[in-house]
């Protein structure tokens, strides 16, 4: 037997060289051939036209000039710091992360390092130069420590990032209404760019969880009142587009209010956002809530649990697991969507780059502003999916 | 028996199931009710103070302003509900329109996204990820403000692609004009069509029968293309005539010519459409499991065959349910044509809006509209899904 599998060399194709690999690959037939070649042309054209456009043809000077317009808005320059701080917080969470559960990944350094690269490359003043390379250092020492002690911290990491979501908001907002206070506070119309839309993205997350989970057990309710009051109002919000919500919260809200109560603008936006969240993040639980089998139900009834112990101590913990990874995607999507509240007027990033476009020495420079503003949705969309992917995977969260 | 009576009866009522559930459910409805009459209340008080009341007679009044696309005759002097109407016929071409193309795109990422040749599966994966990650208004803006209107002036515009002329005040196609004989044609075309369904039922009729299975679309097709050659070549005078588009003066005229707005906002959907259809359509074809296509290569299919008859049925019932959600975003995201101004329902009815005053009327019937949409494509697309079931027996 051994002589002869001895003799037994593999297909020529087989054999990885590049030449078999491309044969494979590329040319197999003449279709592929043919494909391959106008596969080819166009990553070329492409390529080379757009590196042509970045390098050559296009005024970045508008960036440079309107940055701090495009990150925070008009949100004061004194209170900066504020903002500087819960960003390092999330950024020593993310470090903690990434040693946790991140493993083996080498990207977790490059990442981290990723805050003092921009403080050399771009033409950054002194200040964000310092805290960018602050955030560098914070971001390494979360990673060194959940490095040194990846078991003693996944609690409490995994607990960080959920009052992250409020200290964020509180921070940005402010405690106290007098001006001596650490943090006064800054009004919601100082908001603007980034800043708004992430914040917009952290309150709808925040507030649409709860009433989705609770639109979802109802929707699955034995009581026939409330089960259609959750159907109803899901299919409703789902069969309308977000753009039509903003416009009723923009335009409506105040008049559902009593007289005398106002409600300023951006906090009008973040109860239409969340009130649209709130319906498809219920349909996304109700999907991990079918997919508990009925002995958990039984097994919790023989326990001598109730109902709503049933559902807080045994289902809901299963259910929720499942679905981590769509509500990360469905957060994505909310992060995303955050941008149509610049069609109703506020300054988020969209908005904002309209005020740039209107000054008079950035006219017909739209190319450079919405390139710049996609990359920013693109850079931080692709991130939170490509870690939530990672994170995924540690977690063993699907793979049963 | 004794005992369990006794039992039942020591129960007390506020621990009653039966009479818990009336009551969790009579206290929900209160308290709905509660809520929403408040909100009435409130409304009826606000619009009060501003001196309105709710009522929709003001769709009959004047419109008094122009919309720049028109399926029907429409002037400053129309009412506000043939705006209306006019909006909503912009909404469904570019829904229409963009479901189709999408599809079609959509196909074409998919399968190229389980190509085996190198190139092109990384093309359409990278694409993939470029448009999964982005918003649709921004890319919606950047399609429209840097792209289609920073295409050339009308007066350096230069035919592309044979007699298609792109200018960033639209873009010129060739069209047909209808001649004399045109109300004839379409008799004919009529008639080509009575007859490829005639040939379908037969050819369905014949392979319910057989057992075997004719390429019964191909065939009612190739039936309706051969009637309408030759009523095309009978008629004495051709019944369309080619109209190209030309540059005159300073502007298009001739062939049709597409605005820059209705080209972003379609385009745009259906470039950001399709990678999500893309990845519908490679995730179906990947359920078929690959002992489905030995097995039917095995019967002696061959690789058509089994595209045909084995793996394209099985995927389709994966595609579907997930392909209606991506049609019905298309058909919602469609209302960001407000960001490129294109005169589809919602800027119409925001138009209204600002010019009445009569926010809670016109949002109403905004979403009315929408949620009437979304329901007719999902039970369109309903239907067609209980067709293609697994028959479960």
């Amino acid at each position: 037997m051994t002589k002869t599998t001895e003799h037994i060399l593999p297909p020529v194709l087989e054999r990885s060289n590049l030449l078999g690999w491309m044969r494979r690959n590329l040319f197999g037939s003449w279709i592929d051939a043919l494909l391959t070649l106008i596969g080819v042309w166009i990553v070329y054209w492409a390529a080379s036209g757009l590196l042509r456009w970045a390098l050559y043809t296009a005024e970045w000077k508008v960036i440079v000039v309107n940055a701090r317009l495009l990150m925070i808005g008009q949100y004061p320059i004194e209170q900066v710091g504020r903002l500087w701080i819960w960003l390092g917080f999330l950024i020593f969470l993310l470090g903690n992360s990434l040693a946790i559960w991140g493993r083996g990944s080498r990207i977790a350094p490059a990442l981290l390092a990723l805050p003092v690269a921009m403080a050399f490359i771009f033409p950054f003043g002194a200040d964000p130069r310092k805290w960018l390379i602050a955030m560098t250092a914070i971001g390494l020492i979360g990673w060194g420590l959940g490095r040194v002690k990846p078991e003693a911290l996944k609690r409490s990491v995994i607990a960080g990032w959920v009052i992250s979501l409020p200290i964020i908001i509180l921070l940005t907002y402010g405690l106290s209404k007098s001006e001596a206070s650490i943090v006064p506070i800054v009004r919601t119309n100082l908001w603007g760019g980034l800043l708004l839309t992430f914040l917009l993205t952290v309150v709808g997350i925040l507030f649409s969880f709860p009433i989705g989970v609770l639109l979802a057990l109802g929707r699955r309710s034995e009581l026939p009142a409330v089960r259609w009051f959750s159907v109803g109002y899901i299919e409703l919000v789902r069969g309308v587009p977000l753009i039509t919500i903003l416009f009723m919260a923009q335009l409506m809200l105040p008049l559902f209010l009593p007289e005398g109560w106002t409600v300023d603008r951006v906090v009008r936006a973040m109860v239409g956002i969340t009130l649209f969240s709130a319906a498809y993040l219920a349909e996304n639980v109700r999907g991990g809530l079918q997919a508990i089998p009925k002995g958990q139900f039984e097994a919790a009834a023989a326990l001598g649990l109730s109902g709503a112990q049933t559902m807080i101590f045994i289902i809901l913990p299963q259910a929720l697991r499942l679905v981590i990874p769509i509500l990360v995607g469905q957060f994505i999507a909310l992060y995303k969507d955050t941008s149509l509240v610049a069609i109703v007027g506020l300054l988020d990033l969209v908005g904002i780059a309209r005020t740039v476009l209107a000054q008079p020495e950035f006219l017909g420079l739209q190319r450079e502003v919405y390139v710049f503003i996609s990359l920013i949705f693109w850079a931080l969309s692709y991130g939170m999916s490509y870690v939530s992917q990672r994170l995924e995977e540690r977690l063993g969260v699907g793979i049963r | 028996m004794q005992y369990e009576q006794k039992r039942e009866t020591a129960i007390p009522f506020w621990r009653d199931e039966r009479i818990l559930r009336v009551l969790g459910q009579v206290v929900f409805v209160a308290l709905v009710v509660f809520v929403a009459t408040l909100i009435y209340q409130n409304m009826k008080a606000g619009l009060a103070r501003q001196g309105i009341s709710l009522s929709y007679a003001f769709l009959k009044n004047l419109s008094g302003f122009d919309i720049a696309e028109t399926a029907f005759p429409y002037s400053r002097n129309s009412a506000y509900w043939q705006a209306f109407l006019i909006g909503l016929l912009n909404t469904l071409l570019v829904s229409v329109v963009g479901i189709i193309f999408s599809t079609i795109l959509g196909v074409i990422l998919g399968v190229a996204r389980l190509s085996t040749n190198f190139i092109i599966n990384r093309l359409a994966s990278f694409y993939l990820e470029i448009i999964r990650n982005l918003s649709l208004l921004v890319f919606l803006i950047f399609w429209y403000l840097g792209v289609f209107l920073k295409l050339p002036r009308v007066k350096e515009a230069t035919p592309w692609l044979g007699d298609i002329i792109l200018t960033n005040r639209g873009v010129g196609i060739p069209w047909g004009i209808p001649t004399a004989s045109f109300p004839t044609f379409r008799l004919i075309l009529f008639l080509g069509l009575l007859f490829a369904l005639v040939v379908f039922f037969a050819l369905r009729e014949y392979g319910k029968r057989t057992g075997r299975a004719p390429l019964t679309l191909v065939w009612s097709f190739l039936a309706f293309l051969l009637v309408a050659l030759i009523g095309w070549f009978v008629l004495p005078e051709r019944p369309i005539v080619a109209d190209l588009a030309f540059v005159k003066g300073l502007n298009l005229s001739g062939g049709k010519i597409l605005s820059p707005e209705f080209m972003a906002l379609t385009s745009g959907l259906v470039l950001y459409t399709a990678a999500f259809i893309g990845e519908v359509v490679r995730a179906g074809i990947q359920s078929v499991s690959k002992g489905q296509i030995e097995a039917s290569r095995a019967l002696g299919l061959n690789s058509f065959q089994t595209l045909r008859l084995v793996v394209f049925p099985q995927a389709l019932r994966v595609i579907i349910p997930p392909l209606t959600s991506q049609y019905l975003n298309l058909v919602k995201n469609s209302s960001l044509a407000i960001a490129v101004g294109y005169p589809d329902v919602f800027y119409v009815s925001n138009t209204i809006q600002n010019q009445t005053g009569r926010a809670v009327e016109m949002i109403s019937l905004v979403m009315f509209t929408y949620l009437v949409l979304s329901l007719a494509t999902s039970a369109l697309m309903n239907w067609y899904n209980q067709r293609i079931k697994l028959a479960e027996r």
